[in-house]
């Protein structure tokens, strides 16, 4: 993917672009917000990754711009502002996902990929099918291998969340936003337990693993 | 001398002075300004009786010539009044009249006699000596004719009138001294005390509070307010430096390993698996310091009402139902079972993460805190008819004794006084200021065995 990264500290913007190379995607790092916005408005980006706070413009009002020329790159935010209402206004100014400072590479790099995925337009299937394993949203059923499984309501929907990102690192926190609509860090592995549960669910009684974890980031569905 | 200076700093004193010189001043004008008014007074009214007489006397001259002049005069002096009549000749020998002596030189000259003078009058034996103003004509023949007015009476009664005005001042003035006095000096001496006070307080005793009388008056209630801020001020201060202190401890012990862990690694660690092992537990430490300061904050924040413009009118239930179907799994893998009842349409504004986020807090210190046998946690949404909703968690672990439940809700108050076992000892600290934030609050108490803790909600609607 070819990435946007507009962030002033040239520690945390050298670490990020480093990261994101590593992870195989063309990386433009901007340093203030004036080059930022002007390489934002050439739209040929898949996703940007602004930081709030920026010298000449904020990170708030490129986004806004952009927007309003009809640029819809999707974007992750950046800010050292956690409060719930600050992730709310990041939202409303156009932002499409919000990560506050200090971040985990890992957490970063599984939004971006998310995000630069849903560009690609394959959201809003009413089928996932995944190694055997098939999801039916409008028919609200699960089957593997031509057999159904049974799913809490929540299961369920964690496990579309997954599908709907298959091959993609999914973090914890992202789940947890995701699936249960809550913002903040729960100190527990509760996403673990549900994970596990889910697993037993899908796994138990077939040949291969699909749901997959990634230590040190977080869960994949793949084959 | 210094008393002096001292007293003369105190605005009181000096405003009390500036006060009674100016009234001293305006005294002494409103005495001279109704005397002189008077003096002009008794001027016309003198004026106005001579030129009458003359008139008459020029009556007298045209019918009969200079006789009717003195038998005019004769008739009126004999009669008693305030009136003065005198004739004399050339040298100044008084022919006619009622005036006995005369100041000298008021005959010199003709026309208005404006400054008045002395004289003494026939009848009056002791030779008293009376004031006067008149008027002098020259008659055609040498002859001087004076007509006048006497002023001793209206001057008596000007004197009068000065004479009480200045009395009349002079107690008022005595009075306002008398008052000052007695209300001012007090309330400046309690001022005084109220200052010393608060300059012990300011050096450091923050126990001390400033003296509240028995009256009840605004000296009392100033103070009363003042003292209710003191207590405000030392509660936050104890607050501040017992944060502190445990700031020290919780985020000094993790850096510490996190610098001890680094320099054995960067000496001692002969493969890259050493080394990423002790990279991988510093990750680990650090995660848990971003949690510690991410939950400080938060606190704050709340603490500071942040929050207040973020909320919505929001059923409660469906958070319950929500926070504890994703605790649910956690707690069945402690071996606890976690109930939930009391399903009701309690409408809370609040802000939904922070509510989950304090009755996540809850449940899963309940199931670190469950008792060792029949392990369950009882979640229960209630109404009460003063319109507070009530969010109840219960367990049946060993409590926290009843000497500590109000403490354990306190910052980084832990029930282990080495803080050596895991876990931030904010938690309970945090379900507290969400609470409060949410303008309800925290209540923890014990469920025989196990620990009862209620989030109490005002009602929306």
């Amino acid at each position: 993917m070819k990435l946007l990264v507009i962030e002033d500290d040239r520690e945390a913007g050298s670490f990020i672009e480093k990261g994101l190379i590593e992870a195989g995607h063309t990386v433009h790092l901007s340093m203030d917000g004036d080059s930022g916005y002007h390489l934002g408005t050439t739209g040929t980006y898949d996703v940007m990754i602004i930081d709030r706070m920026l010298p000449k413009r904020d990170g708030l009002s490129i986004i806004s711009s952009l927007r309003d020329q009809s640029i819809e790159t999707p974007v992750l935010i950046l800010s050292a502002l956690g409060q719930v209402d600050d992730r709310i206004t990041g939202l409303k100014a156009g932002g499409d996902d919000y990560l506050t400072k200090p971040y985990s590479f890992a957490e970063l790099l599984a939004r971006v990929e998310v995000l630069g995925r849903r560009r690609n337009g394959n959201s809003q299937q009413t089928v996932y099918e995944f190694g055997g394993l098939k999801l039916d949203r409008l028919a609200n059923a699960v089957s593997r291998d031509g057999r159904d499984i049974i799913l809490q309501p929540r299961e369920f929907r964690l496990l579309e969340y997954l599908m709907a990102r298959a091959g993609q690192v999914v973090t914890r926190t992202m789940l947890l936003e995701g699936v249960w609509d809550l913002h903040f860090d729960p100190q527990t592995n509760v996403i673990d337990v549900h994970i596990s549960r889910l697993r037993s669910k899908i796994e138990t009684g077939y040949p291969s693993p699909v749901l997959h974890t990634v230590r040190g980031r977080g869960y994949m569905i793949k084959a | 001398m210094n008393r002096l200076r001292m007293a003369l700093s105190s605005t009181a004193v000096r405003f009390s002075l500036l006060f009674l010189l100016l009234f001293f001043a305006a005294s002494i004008g409103l005495v001279l300004y109704v005397t002189s008014l008077s003096t002009q007074i008794i001027q016309t009214q003198a004026k106005t009786a001579i030129e009458q007489q003359l008139d008459r006397l020029q009556v007298a001259y045209e019918r009969a010539g200079i006789p009717g002049l003195f038998r005019y005069v004769e008739r009126e002096a004999n009669q008693p009044g305030a009136n003065l009549y005198l004739i004399a000749d050339q040298s100044g020998r008084i022919l006619s009249g009622n005036v006995r002596e005369l100041q000298p030189g008021v005959l010199d000259r003709s026309g208005w006699v404006q400054n008045p003078f002395t004289y003494s009058r026939f009848g009056d034996d002791d030779g008293e000596e009376f004031r006067a103003v008149a008027q002098v004509l020259k008659l055609p023949n040498g002859l001087t004719l004076l007509v006048g007015r006497d002023l001793s009476e209206p001057e008596r009664f000007r004197g009068l009138v000065r004479q009480a005005l200045t009395l009349a001042l002079g107690f008022m003035m005595l009075g306002a001294l008398l008052i000052w006095l007695l209300v001012g000096r007090r309330a400046l001496r309690r001022i005084d005390s109220v200052s010393i006070e608060s300059h012990r307080i300011i050096a450091g005793d923050l126990t001390r509070r400033l003296p509240v009388g028995a009256s009840g008056d605004e000296f009392d209630r100033l103070a009363v307010n003042l003292n209710s801020l003191l207590d405000r001020i030392e509660s936050l201060d104890k607050g501040v430096r017992n944060v502190s202190n445990n700031l020290a401890h919780d985020l000094k012990t993790p850096l510490t390993r996190l610098q001890a862990r680094t320099e054995n690694a960067l000496i001692n660690a002969k493969t890259p698996k050493d080394l990423k092992s002790a990279l991988k537990s510093n990750l680990a430490e650090s995660e848990a310091l971003i949690r510690t300061f991410n939950a400080i904050l938060t606190i704050s924040k709340l603490e500071a009402g942040a929050i207040l413009d973020n909320r919505q009118a929001l059923v409660l239930g469906p958070i319950i139902d929500d926070v504890v179907e994703l605790m649910e799994p956690v707690a069945e893998a402690m071996g606890v079972r976690l109930i939930y009842s009391g399903n009701n349409q309690a409408v809370c504004l609040v802000n939904r993460d922070l509510i989950a986020q304090a009755l996540l807090n809850l449940i899963e210190n309940s199931i670190r805190h469950a008792g060792d046998s029949n392990r369950c946690i009882e979640v229960h949404l209630g109404q009460t008819r003063n319109g507070t909703a009530e969010i109840t968690v219960k367990d049946n672990g060993q409590g926290i004794p009843e000497n500590m439940l109000e403490a354990v809700t306190e910052r980084f108050v832990r029930l282990d006084p080495s803080r050596s076992t895991a876990g931030t000892g904010l938690g309970l600290n945090l379900v507290k200021a969400i609470a409060e934030a949410h303008g309800g609050k925290l209540e923890l108490s014990d469920n025989n065995p196990g620990l009862s803790a209620t989030i109490s909600l005002p009602l929306a609607i």
